[in-house]
C-alpha cells in the first residue's frame, strides 16, 4: 500500500500506527530520542509520560490486562531497559500481552560498554516469549508486526524489541503489510476431537467433579463458554487468583478462591474431587500446596494453549491443547448428548459441599486495638463501587483481601500480580487500566510497603488527568511478612516496621504526600468515615484520590495453607482446623 | 539418568544457542554434549544435545524447546533409528619404543594419524562414544597429553531429511 521512505524512527511510530496501539507508556532517553521525534507528531498514539520506567511497564500490563488487548511500553537504553526488567518478568509470569520497545546505543557501539548501553535482550531472554535486536532500520516494520503477533496470539506474554540508535536514524522504503515469516512459532488454539470426546466421557463418569478455572480463561474471554459449561454439569467452579471474575461470585457453584488463600470450600473441594476440570490453570504451588499431597483421588483433565504446562506438575489423564473459549464451546457441544444417556447424580457431592459453604464461610473479626478492620474497608470499597468498577491490587494481606472480599462478576476486573508476586504493581496498573478504560471506576488497592515503590506515577495521573482511586490499607508494616513473622518466627519481627501509621513516626505522611502530587489525600481512622471517605472518592475525578485507612497491623489473612505443607492442613483461622464430619 | 539426542532444526539467528543453553540452565536440564553447524538449507542451523533426564522430563525438555520461537522442530534420535557420532582430535606422547604400539592401535580403532612430530602423534578418532572411550583407555598408558572432542554429532537413518516436512 506503500513505498514511501522513512526514517526507522518513522517507521516504528507508522508500524504501532498501523497496527492499531493508541495508547503507549514511556519516557525518553538519548538512545530512544529519535522515536520520540515523529511520537510528537502522531495523531493515533496517545504517549502518557511516566516517571519511572517500571510504571511505564506496570500501567502497560494494566491497560493490557483491563481491555484484553496488547499493552505497550518504551524506555531508552541501560537503566531504562533494566527499569522495565520487573514489569517484564511480571507480565511474563502472568501471561500478560505486552510490548516494550526500547533504543539500543549505535551498532557499532554495541560491546564496548558505551554510555548507557546495557544487553537487554540477554538481560530479558528468561522473561521474554520473545526477544528482537533490530540494527537495520528496513527491519522495522516486519520485526514490530512479528512482536506484535507473538505477544498477543497463543499464551499471550512479553516482547521485547530492542531497536539500536542507527536503524532509528537510517533510513528505508516502509513497506505495509510486511511479511511476517516464523517458520517455529504455530500455536494450536483448535483442540483435538477424540481429547474432547475423552474429557466428555470423564465428566460423565464424575461422581466428584470440580471446574478449577486460570487466568487462561480470562485471557481468553472465556468466561460466557465457561459459564455454559459449569451449568452444563452442575459442578463446583473454583476461581484461581488470576482468574477472580471469569466466573460470577453470585453464582451458586462458585466455590471462591481455591490455594493459600482460599476458601475451604474451594480447596476441600479440589482436594476431595475425584476429577478436575483445569481450564487455563497451573498447578501453581500456591494453589496445590504439597503437590504430592494434592487431590490424590483426582483424575484430571487439563486444557492449556500452553503444551508445557500440560503434565509439568501433575499428570494428565485428557490433556487438551487449545484454547480455552474454543475448548469450552466443543465441550459445550459434545457435553449434552453424552450427559443424556448418563447425568451422574450429583447431589451426595453437593451435600459435602454446601455443608462446608455453611460452616465455613469467609469472615473475619473486628480489629482488637480499636483500629480499622482491613478486610471491612476492602469489603465496603467493594460493595460501594461494584462490578463494574475495576481493582488493581498490589501484593500482600491487602491483595488476599481484595481477591476474599470483593465480589467479581465479570473478567478485566481483577488486576492483580500473581506469578511474580510484584509489590508496587497496583498504582501504575491502576493507571494504566484507567487510560484503557476511562468510563470505569478504578480503584488501587495497595498497602503501606507496596505504595512506597511506585507511588511516583500519581503525578503521571494527576497531570494526564487519570483519575484514580487509591486505598492505601496502612498497617505501617509489610503485613504479610509479618503475619509469618508471627506464625512461623516467634512473632520476632524483623525489619517489618514501616512506620507509617498515626501512632508511629509517620514518614510519610500518606495525606500530605497525596496532597503534594495534585491529590485529594484523605485519612479515615474511624469505621464511621469509611464509607463517607469510599464515596468522596468515587465523586471526586478532578483529580486523583488517596485514603489512607489507618488499619490494625495484627489482622491476618485466613483461611491459610502453610507453604509446602498438605491442603489436608488448611486452617480456618489460627489453630482452627476445619472437621470432615461425614466424610472419609 | 537416561540419555537422549535431540536434534533441533533452528532459524539461523542471532542468540540462538544462547536460548536454547539458558533454557536447559534455568529449567535445570542437563546438557552432557551440544553441537551446532548449519545445514544444506541456507538460514537453518542443526543442534544436536544430549541431555541427561528421567522420561517425563524428557517431554517438558521437547516442549520448552519447542516454545522458542526460533526453534522450528525437535526431534528424539532413537538409538536404532539414527547414527550418532562423536570426533576427537588426541595428542598421545610417543617416542621409537612405543610408536608402533600407538600405531597399531590406531589402525584397529579404524582413527587415523594426522600430524607427527618426534615426540608426539596427533589422533583423528571417529564413533560412537562407546568407541571413543574405549580408544582413549588405551592410549592413556602412553600418555595423551591434549584432547578435544566434539558434541556428538546425530542423523536419522533412512532418506528422510527433518527438513524436508518443515519446507513445505
Amino acid at each position: 500500500m506503500s513505498n514511501e521512505v522513512f526514517t526507522g524512527a518513522e517507521s516504528v511510530i507508522r508500524s504501532l500506527e498501523l497496527l492499531g496501539i493508541e495508547d503507549v507508556f514511556g519516557l525518553p532517553g538519548g538512545a530512544i530520542l529519535p522515536t520520540y521525534d515523529p511520537l510528537m507528531d502522531s495523531k493515533k498514539i496517545r504517549h502518557i509520560l511516566v516517571r519511572h520506567e517500571q510504571g511505564a511497564g506496570h500501567a502497560a500490563e494494566g491497560y493490557a490486562s483491563a481491555t484484553g488487548r496488547l499493552g505497550v511500553c518504551i524506555a531508552t537504553s541501560g537503566p531504562g531497559a533494566t527499569n522495565l526488567v520487573t514489569a517484564i518478568a511480571d507480565a511474563y509470569m502472568d501471561s500478560v500481552p505486552l510490548l516494550a520497545i526500547t533504543g539500543q546505543v549505535g551498532s557499532k557501539l554495541i560491546g564496548t560498554d558505551a554510555f548507557q548501553e546495557a544487553d537487554i535482550v540477554g538481560i530479558t531472554m528468561p522473561i521474554t516469549k520473545h526477544s528482537f535486536l533490530v540494527t537495520n532500520a528496513a527491519d522495522i516494520p516486519e520485526t514490530i508486526a512479528a512482536a506484535v503477533m507473538i505477544a498477543t496470539t497463543g499464551r499471550p506474554g512479553p516482547v521485547l524489541v530492542d531497536i539500536t540508535k542507527d536503524a532509528q536514524q537510517g533510513k528505508a522504503e516502509f513497506v505495509w503489510p510486511p511479511k511476517v515469516d516464523l517458520a517455529g512459532y504455530k500455536p494450536v488454539t483448535k483442540p483435538h476431537g477424540k481429547q474432547i470426546q475423552a474429557a466428555a466421557q470423564l465428566i460423565a463418569e464424575s461422581k466428584k467433579p470440580v471446574l478449577y478455572v486460570g487466568g487462561g480463561v480470562v485471557r481468553s474471554g472465556a468466561h460466557k463458554e465457561l459459564l455454559k459449561l459449569a451449568e452444563l454439569i452442575g459442578a463446583p467452579v473454583v476461581t484461581t487468583l488470576m482468574a477472580r471474575g471469569a466466573f460470577p461470585d453470585s453464582h451458586k457453584q462458585n466455590l471462591g478462591m481455591p490455594g493459600m488463600h482460599g476458601t475451604v470450600p474451594a480447596v476441600t473441594a479440589l482436594q476431595k474431587s475425584d476429577l478436575l476440570i483445569t481450564l487455563g490453570a497451573r498447578f501453581d504451588d500456591r494453589v496445590t500446596g504439597d503437590v504430592k499431597s494434592f487431590a490424590t483421588g483426582a483424575k484430571v483433565i487439563h486444557v492449556d494453549i500452553d503444551p508445557a504446562e500440560i503434565g509439568k506438575i501433575r499428570f494428565a489423564d485428557v490433556p487438551i491443547v487449545g484454547d480455552a473459549k474454543e475448548v469450552i464451546t466443543e465441550l459445550n457441544a459434545e457435553l449434552p448428548s453424552v450427559l443424556k444417556s448418563a447425568k451422574p447424580d450429583l447431589s451426595e457431592w453437593w451435600k459435602f459441599i454446601d455443608g462446608l459453604v455453611e460452616r465455613y464461610p469467609l469472615g473475619y473479626t473486628p480489629a482488637g486495638d480499636g483500629k480499622l478492620a482491613p478486610q471491612h474497608v476492602i469489603e465496603r470499597i467493594g460493595e460501594l463501587s461494584g462490578p463494574e468498577a475495576i481493582y488493581a491490587a498490589g501484593v500482600g494481606q491487602h491483595q488476599m483481601w481484595s481477591a476474599q472480599f470483593i465480589k467479581y462478576e465479570r473478567p478485566n476486573a481483577w488486576l492483580n500480580s500473581g506469578g511474580a508476586g510484584t509489590m508496587g504493581y497496583s498504582v501504575p496498573a491502576a493507571m494504566g487500566a484507567k487510560v484503557g478504560q476511562p468510563d470505569r471506576l478504578v480503584w488501587a488497592i495497595d498497602g503501606d510497603g507496596c505504595f512506597q515503590m511506585t507511588n511516583q506515577e500519581l503525578a503521571t495521573c494527576a497531570i494526564n488527568n487519570i483519575p484514580i482511586k487509591v486505598a492505601i490499607i496502612n498497617n505501617s508494616s509489610l503485613g504479610m511478612v509479618r503475619q509469618w513473622q508471627t506464625l512461623f518466627y516467634n512473632q520476632r519481627y524483623s525489619n517489618t516496621d514501616l512506620h507509617t501509621g498515626t501512632d508511629a513516626l509517620m514518614i510519610p505522611d500518606f495525606v500530605k504526600l497525596a496532597e503534594a502530587y495534585g491529590c485529594l489525600g484523605i485519612r479515615v481512622e474511624k469505621e464511621e468515615e469509611i464509607d463517607k471517605a469510599i464515596m468522596l472518592a468515587i465523586e471526586t475525578n478532578d483529580r486523583p484520590v488517596v485514603i489512607d485507612f489507618i488499619v490494625s497491623r495484627d489482622a491476618m489473612v485466613w483461611p491459610m495453607v502453610a507453604a509446602g505443607v498438605s491442603n489436608d492442613e488448611v486452617q480456618y483461622a489460627r489453630d482452627a482446623a476445619p472437621i470432615w464430619d461425614g466424610e472419609e | 539418568m537416561s540419555r537422549h539426542v535431540l536434534s533441533l532444526l533452528v532459524e539461523d539467528k542471532p542468540g540462538i544457542l544462547t536460548r536454547v543453553a539458558a533454557l536447559f540452565a534455568r529449567r535445570g536440564f542437563n546438557i552432557e554434549s551440544l553441537a551446532v553447524g548449519t545445514t544444506e538449507v541456507e538460514g537453518l542451523s542443526r543442534i544436536t544435545v544430549v541431555v541427561g533426564v528421567d522420561s517425563a522430563p524428557l517431554e517438558q525438555v521437547t516442549k520448552q524447546l519447542n516454545k522458542l520461537i526460533n526453534v522450528i522442530k525437535v526431534v528424539e534420535l532413537e538409538a536404532d533409528q539414527a547414527v550418532a557420532r562423536d570426533h576427537m582430535l588426541i595428542k598421545v606422547k610417543t617416542d621409537s619404543s612405543t610408536r608402533s604400539a600407538v600405531l597399531e592401535a590406531v589402525t584397529l580403532f579404524r582413527a587415523r594419524v594426522i600430524d607427527v612430530v618426534s615426540d608426539a602423534l596427533i589422533i583423528e578418532v571417529t564413533g560412537d562414544t562407546a568407541k571413543c572411550a574405549a580408544f582413549i583407555k588405551v592410549l592413556e598408558p602412553f600418555g595423551i597429553k591434549e584432547l578435544v572432542q566434539s558434541g556428538v554429532l546425530a542423523i536419522g537413518r533412512g532418506s528422510k531429511s527433518i527438513t524436508e516436512k518443515v519446507l513445505k
